[in-house]
């Protein structure tokens, strides 16, 4: 095995590659052959850095100085002066506000985060298992096949607190329960990546960055629940996760990770990759079964819950793909471990996706717990542009809307559940005073009057007319009828929608009213919008 | 075009769980799903038709319409919507002549929007085939498909 002077990681996640990261690590390639450089330095494509807002991002090792917004034209100049010469490129280096860093680690950025699911991604190269075994790749697996039973991994799981990380927030280690209790021989283990809710793309990153940690905690939920066969329901537009985790899934049967008889233990795994067609209603989990069995994504009624029947009638283990990346960790270090992160009513922690007006868009993961102004402020770097904050959004657009006066609450399921809101998908968008709530309430309700399936009236008929109900009040002719018609609504769906699509659509609405009712109001009865927004918009599309 | 449905269908199985990957096989590299290939996958794997087409047509990355040689997805979702995503898509209908779900008379271009594509961190975004390209201004997106094939 050759060793290299130092190894350059260049990021090779979706985010950064839109940004033209594929030309950035082609040239870098060509630099350092043309330098004869070959031998000292090694160039590795890694998972997401999280700061998205800064890439292409490029670090170089030992020394550990990262560089952000890296172009193809910049690839000569670090290679003559940092590669060969040991100078670094000041003007490549990251940069928020007044704050400039040469180690990213060091950046008000990172100091707030915990790193326990992203703990590998930017960190190895997730087409190589080594790397991955090099880390903690299947140590906890191996832990679990060598010395504890499946009644003792789920007792683990339980007592770690470990809540589901895909919106609903149940508690992993009973949802394993009820599955290994569920009488039948053949049982299912699927794994929910049909990540479709705006402004998420934690479970992308995750997937792209460290495929083999969703293997490892997949087979030994197999493991714990009974399951020799897993299923990951990837969404049709991931591209790039579902060619990844393809080769992850090969590479750890050449392995012996998966198969027949996995590290000589007698358990067999295997998993086999879905790819979803375009449905965000696919990600509640009855759907993505009916998916899976290759019919229309309409969900199911509840119960009887999947951990009986699932996938054709079997019992079946539903986990997000967070909540799974959380498994290896856990088996390793312990139920105790995870509970001295986060807060205690809620353990571990939480990946977040920051976007809209905020500094430092990207990938974040917190502490459970922590509040929303560390977020926003320390995190995200705080509002751009002279702005000032107006509304954060948790949990994606069928997520509450919260307002100023929740920046000290902290970030975790309860706290949350408390103000209205949700922890969802962990996406979190924050918007600045120049837009109206108003106007971005006309912009939900048009993308779940076109994601509801149909299937039932509730969320049918109850998400065009909410739609046609606020594009009234956004024209300047509603009333005050209008926005008791909303609530009257927004409650009917809660309680009589048949599954989570149509009984969160009034999360962001009901709190909207809650927490902005001053700026409907000023719509109403010819009134007009404060920021100018909707008069400019409704036109547009009368 | 029946030989090929049917050595399709033995690629993946014979089953009703691998309609989704069949479907998405056959249309791979065309713009759509045809009568005939639905009729005839329904026929291999001994299902009605209306089965297939009913599945087909719940998702939106199948087509059972001509679509055109691109196919151009604007994402107008919240995080891109704040960030100017309704500019962009009015820049690109101006450009193209189209209103969304519509096809230019060449065949060369159709519109549609998409939710999330994920990259909001480089918001407002649009995907054209399978590249997806972001912060954009209603100046940059048209210049993005003046420089399409």
């Amino acid at each position: 095995m050759s060793m290299h002077r130092s190894h350059i990681l260049i990021c090779s996640g979706s985010n950064c590659s839109h940004r033209q990261s594929r030309a950035v690590r082609s040239r870098l390639r060509q630099a350092i052959t043309e330098t004869g450089l070959e031998r000292e330095f090694k160039v590795i494509e890694t998972g997401c850095f999280g700061l998205c807002q800064q890439g292409p991002i490029m670090v170089i090792y030992p020394e550990g100085v990262h560089y952000c917004r890296v172009q193809a034209d910049d690839i000569d100049e670090i290679v003559q002066t940092h590669l060969q010469k040991g100078r670094v490129v000041t003007r490549l280096l990251f940069k928020s506000g007044t704050e400039q860093s040469v180690e990213l680690p060091k950046t008000a950025f990172y100091q707030k985060q915990k790193r326990v699911v992203l703990r590998n991604v930017g960190l190895i190269d997730p087409e190589n298992i080594e790397e991955s075994l090099a880390r903690d790749g299947y140590q906890g697996l191996a832990k679990v096949l060598d010395t504890l039973s499946p009644e003792a991994v789920i007792a683990e799981v339980t007592n770690s607190g470990l809540q589901g990380r895909g919106g609903a927030g149940f508690p992993a280690g009973r949802k394993w329960e009820f599955t290994r209790k569920a009488p039948g021989d053949q049982k299912y283990v699927v794994c929910n990546a049909d990540e479709g809710e705006p402004g998420t793309s934690k479970d992308r990153l995750i997937l792209e960055g460290d495929p083999h940690t969703i293997i490892e905690g997949m087979a030994i939920a197999g493991y714990a629940v009974g399951a020799t066969k897993g299923f990951i329901y990837i969404r049709g537009e991931y591209q790039l996760s579902l060619q990844r985790f393809r080769q992850a899934v090969a590479q750890a049967k050449e392995y012996g990770l998966l198969g027949q008889d996995i590290l000589g233990s007698g358990f067999h795994f295997d998993i086999e990759v879905r790819s979803g067609a375009g449905a965000y209603v696919c990600g509640e989990e009855t759907a993505l079964l009916n998916s899976l069995e290759g019919k229309r994504g309409e969900p199911r009624y509840k119960p009887p819950f999947p951990a009986n029947f699932g996938l054709w009638g079997k019992p079946t283990l539903i986990n997000n793909v967070e909540t799974l990346a959380n498994i290896g960790p856990i088996l390793i270090h312990g139920a105790d471990w995870y509970r001295s992160i986060g807060s205690p009513e809620c353990p571990g922690t939480k990946v977040f996706t920051l976007s809209g007006n905020i500094a430092n868009r990207g990938l974040i993961e917190v502490p459970m717990g922590i509040t929303l102004r560390e977020i926003v402020e320390d995190i995200g770097g705080g509002i751009p542009n002279g702005r000032h904050f107006k509304m954060a959004q948790t949990g994606g657009t069928s997520g509450g809307c919260l307002a100023v006066q929740h920046l000290d609450l902290p970030v975790d399921i309860p706290h949350l559940a408390e103000v209205g809101s949700s922890l969802g998908s962990g996406a979190l968008l924050v918007v600045d005073d120049s837009h109206c709530m108003v106007d971005l309430a006309r912009v939900f309700l048009k993308f779940f009057a076109h994601e509801s399936c149909g299937q039932c009236t509730p969320c049918r008929e109850g998400t065009t007319l909410l739609k046609r109900l606020v594009d009234k009040i956004a024209s300047g002719s509603g009333t005050a009828a209008d926005i008791k018609a909303m609530r009257r609504l927004s409650t009917t769906m809660q309680m009589t929608s048949l599954c989570g699509l149509g009984q969160t659509v009034p999360t962001p609405v009901l709190t909207m009213l809650a927490y902005f009712n001053d700026e409907f109001m000023e719509h109403l009865d010819g009134g007009a919008c404060a920021t100018g927004v909707c008069r400019a918009a409704v036109k547009g599309v009368v | 075009m029946r030989e090929w449905v049917r050595q399709t269908v033995e690629q993946f199985g014979r089953d009703r769980h691998q309609l989704l990957e069949i479907l998405g096989h056959l249309q791979r590299g065309r713009s759509y799903l045809e009568k005939e290939t639905l009729l005839a996958v329904a026929e291999e794997l001994d299902l009605p038709a209306a089965e297939v087409y009913g599945t087909a047509t719940f998702y939106s990355l199948y087509s059972t319409v001509p679509r055109g040689k691109h196919i151009i997805r604007v994402c107008e979702n919240a995080p891109c919507h704040i960030d100017g995503a309704a500019a962009v898509l009015a820049a690109v209908q101006a450009y193209l002549g189209l209103q969304v779900n519509e096809t230019t008379e060449d065949g060369r271009f159709t519109l549609e929007t998409t939710s999330c594509l994920g990259i909001c961190s480089a918001a407002p975004a649009l995907m054209i085939d399978d590249d997806v390209h972001g912060n954009l201004t209603p100046e940059s997106a048209v210049g993005i498909l003046k420089n399409l094939a």
